[in-house]
């Protein structure tokens, strides 16, 4: 392994010698820059004052239209980019790798400009949502469907990247052995593929349902920023850090250990970590 | 190129049914263009007969047996199974059962899943799919493992399960790919003779792709020999075993193979043939002429210090290259005008004892000598 060692003592020498400075102080000083915020977060939370606070109907209409619209828009994501993602990672078509770039740029765009491009593509006057709103009546913006819709469009990318991975990696002679057995492609995928790359799929879900908790800036520009309708943690944290400092950490309090607590529960038994 | 070789024996085999068969149940003939690699080969398989494909690394064995599944497609060629062309039917709907390399089972099923996959596929419902796995795996002395998952069989239990499987669809022809290459040497030897027993039960007609002549000759009613895309040699294992046509199948069986022309009893050999001088001669017993096959075993032959007496009708004087051991016996392979492997007892080498690059003289009796048409 060492490159020139001669034998085996060497390696095991290198192993068991100092860790470098060099990279050491960065490392603990990146752990500390991570870690901080949430201690003076824990710090300055008002814990005599923690369950009035938490049980104002604003928190709480915050807390679970958050957690609402964050699963519906994972079950959103599940249900359209599975599909995106097996063809992206099984099909051969020109442009698939057109399509792959651009199912990332979400990713890399910054949220608030994706709020941008969802209000002139639906918004009441958009090249959408205008014959959707003189057909139906119906305007998307500022209603609880344009957070789910604002949360898809920043959420579902993770979740196509992750299961076209687990897609990409599943053997695919196992399909073929489907086949052989006389399933058809859409019965392949369903009891042999997908079971097989379930462990990406629940992690990209993961993964999807996190961001879109979280999500801001295309929440704020598409769907605005109603208490009760599209008012979400986010949003509400926020808001309250300009009038009530305290409710604000509480309430940021509040979305770190709903997120903890998801990522615990799930971390054993799919987010395999080593 | 197809080989349509003359000697190449093709057709039913006297089966242990006795009965020939009309038309062969498979009869294909599959060609498949990759590049640099092109596959053409005609396979047929009899009513209940049992066809190992046998080949070297990188001949088209498994290309041919993808092919046959409709899992590869073809340039040009035609399936016919039972009279029917399913040239065109797509994999699910081809009345075929695989058994892969690797099994292939289902990781998140357990065994009766995987068994009762292809008949649900097919239609049957699911009580009616899950008595049928169960009564194919019970067959297989698996019961108690019907709720195992696969990663917890034995090699040779993943073995019988993917049988089960491949036959739970009640294909026409069943196609085995390597079915043993994934076991060790050990299990392989009982897993064999189960694998032979249900072959034979099977009734349908089977192709073996395998690289292993042991198994070609233990599990098949016919060998079909793919060299290089092509068929080089087909016909029944005793005869292949006695009759090689190509280098590679000499080899597989161990025996000296030269090619050459007959006049009388003496073979003249062809300059080239395994690194043969011209002029080198083989006498056979009986007379004959044209284009012959010599071929006779490595024990056959026998190896002096000096030139032997009593006239023996073969013996040629050649150059040691190497020696090793060969089960009880050692095997001396020798250069010079017919290059040819020896086999002797290690008394006989210790005897002999030769330095490397050492001149000895080989010979061996006419009568030892199988001369067939080439």
């Amino acid at each position: 392994m060492a490159a020139g060692a001669p034998g085996r003592r060497t390696a095991a020498a290198v192993r068991r010698g100092r860790t470098p400075w060099a990279l050491l102080v960065p490392a603990l000083i990146g752990l500390a820059f991570l870690v901080l915020p949430f201690a003076g977060l824990l710090i300055r939370t008002p814990w005599g004052d923690l369950l009035p606070l938490l049980s104002s109907a604003e928190v709480r209409g915050a807390l679970w239209l958050s957690l609402g619209t964050a699963t519906a828009a994972t079950a959103v994501s599940l249900l359209f980019g599975v599909p995106l993602a097996w063809l992206i990672a099984r099909t051969e078509f020109p442009g698939r790798r057109a399509v792959r770039a651009l199912v990332t740029v979400p990713l890399v765009i910054p949220p608030v400009v994706g709020g941008v491009a969802l209000l002139l593509v639906l918004g009441r006057s958009g090249l959408l949502g205008r014959h959707l709103y003189e057909w139906t009546g119906f305007s998307l913006p500022f209603t609880t469907a344009a957070v789910v819709v604002a949360q898809v469009f920043v959420a579902m990318p993770f979740l196509v990247i992750s299961v076209e991975g687990a897609l990409r990696g599943a053997d695919r002679r196992y399909e073929e052995a489907a086949a052989t057995l006389g399933a058809s492609r859409w019965t392949a995928f369903r009891r042999v593929t997908l079971p097989m790359a379930a462990p990406g799929v629940v992690a990209g879900a993961v993964l999807a349902w996190a961001r879109a908790l979280g999500e801001f800036g295309a929440t704020i520009t598409f769907a605005g920023n109603f208490p009760g309708t599209t008012q979400t943690m986010p949003l509400a944290v926020y808001l309250a850090m300009q009038e009530s400092p305290e409710q604000a950490v509480v309430l940021s309090l509040v979305l770190l250990l709903v997120s903890l607590a998801v990522l615990v529960a799930l971390r054993d038994r799919w987010v395999g970590t080593p | 190129m197809s080989t349509e070789g003359g000697g190449a024996r093709r057709g039913a085999p006297e089966g242990a049914s006795g009965a020939e068969a009309a038309e062969p149940a498979l009869d294909a003939r599959i060609a498949v263009d990759r590049g640099r690699f092109r596959l053409d080969a005609r396979i047929t398989a009899g009513p209940g007969e049992v066809v190992a494909l046998l080949g070297p690394n990188g001949a088209g064995k498994s290309t041919a047996l993808r092919a046959l599944a409709g899992l590869q497609p073809l340039s040009a060629g035609r399936v016919l199974l039972e009279g029917r062309d399913i040239t065109a039917d797509p994999v699910e709907r081809r009345p075929i059962g695989v058994v892969f390399q690797d099994y292939l089972l289902f990781g998140h099923m357990s065994a009766l899943e995987n068994v009762a996959f292809g008949p649900r596929c097919r239609g049957a419902g699911r009580a009616e799919a899950r008595a049928a796995a169960a009564a194919l795996l019970a067959d297989m002395g698996l019961e108690a493992y019907a709720h195992t998952r696969p990663r917890r069989l034995s090699g040779g239990q993943a073995q019988r399960v993917a049988l089960a499987r491949a036959l739970a669809v009640r294909p026409r022809l069943l196609l085995l790919d390597e079915p043993l290459a994934a076991l060790d040497a050990h299990t392989r030897v009982e897993v064999r003779a189960g694998l032979g027993r249900r072959l034979h039960d099977f009734g349908g007609a089977a192709v073996l792709v395998t690289h292993d002549p042991l198994e070609a000759m233990v599990l098949a009613d016919r060998v079909t020999v793919l060299e290089g895309g092509g068929v080089v040699q087909e016909g029944p294992p005793a005869e292949v075993a006695r009759f090689p046509r190509t280098d590679y199948v000499a080899r597989l069986v161990g025996l000296n193979l030269y090619r050459g022309v007959r006049h009388g009893t003496s073979i003249e050999v062809d300059p080239g043939e395994g690194g043969a001088a011209g002029g080198a001669r083989i006498e056979a017993a009986s007379p004959g002429g044209g284009r012959v096959f010599a071929a006779f075993p490595p024990r056959a032959v026998a190896l002096y210090r000096e030139e032997p007496v009593g006239t023996p009708r073969n013996v040629w004087r050649l150059r040691v290259e190497g020696v090793e051991r060969f089960g009880d016996q050692v095997r001396v392979r020798l250069g010079g005008e017919l290059p040819l492997s020896a086999d002797i007892t290690p008394a006989a080498l210790a005897e002999l004892s030769p330095s490397p690059g050492a001149e000895v003289w080989a010979s061996v009796k006419a009568t030892e000598v199988e001369c067939y048409p080439a």
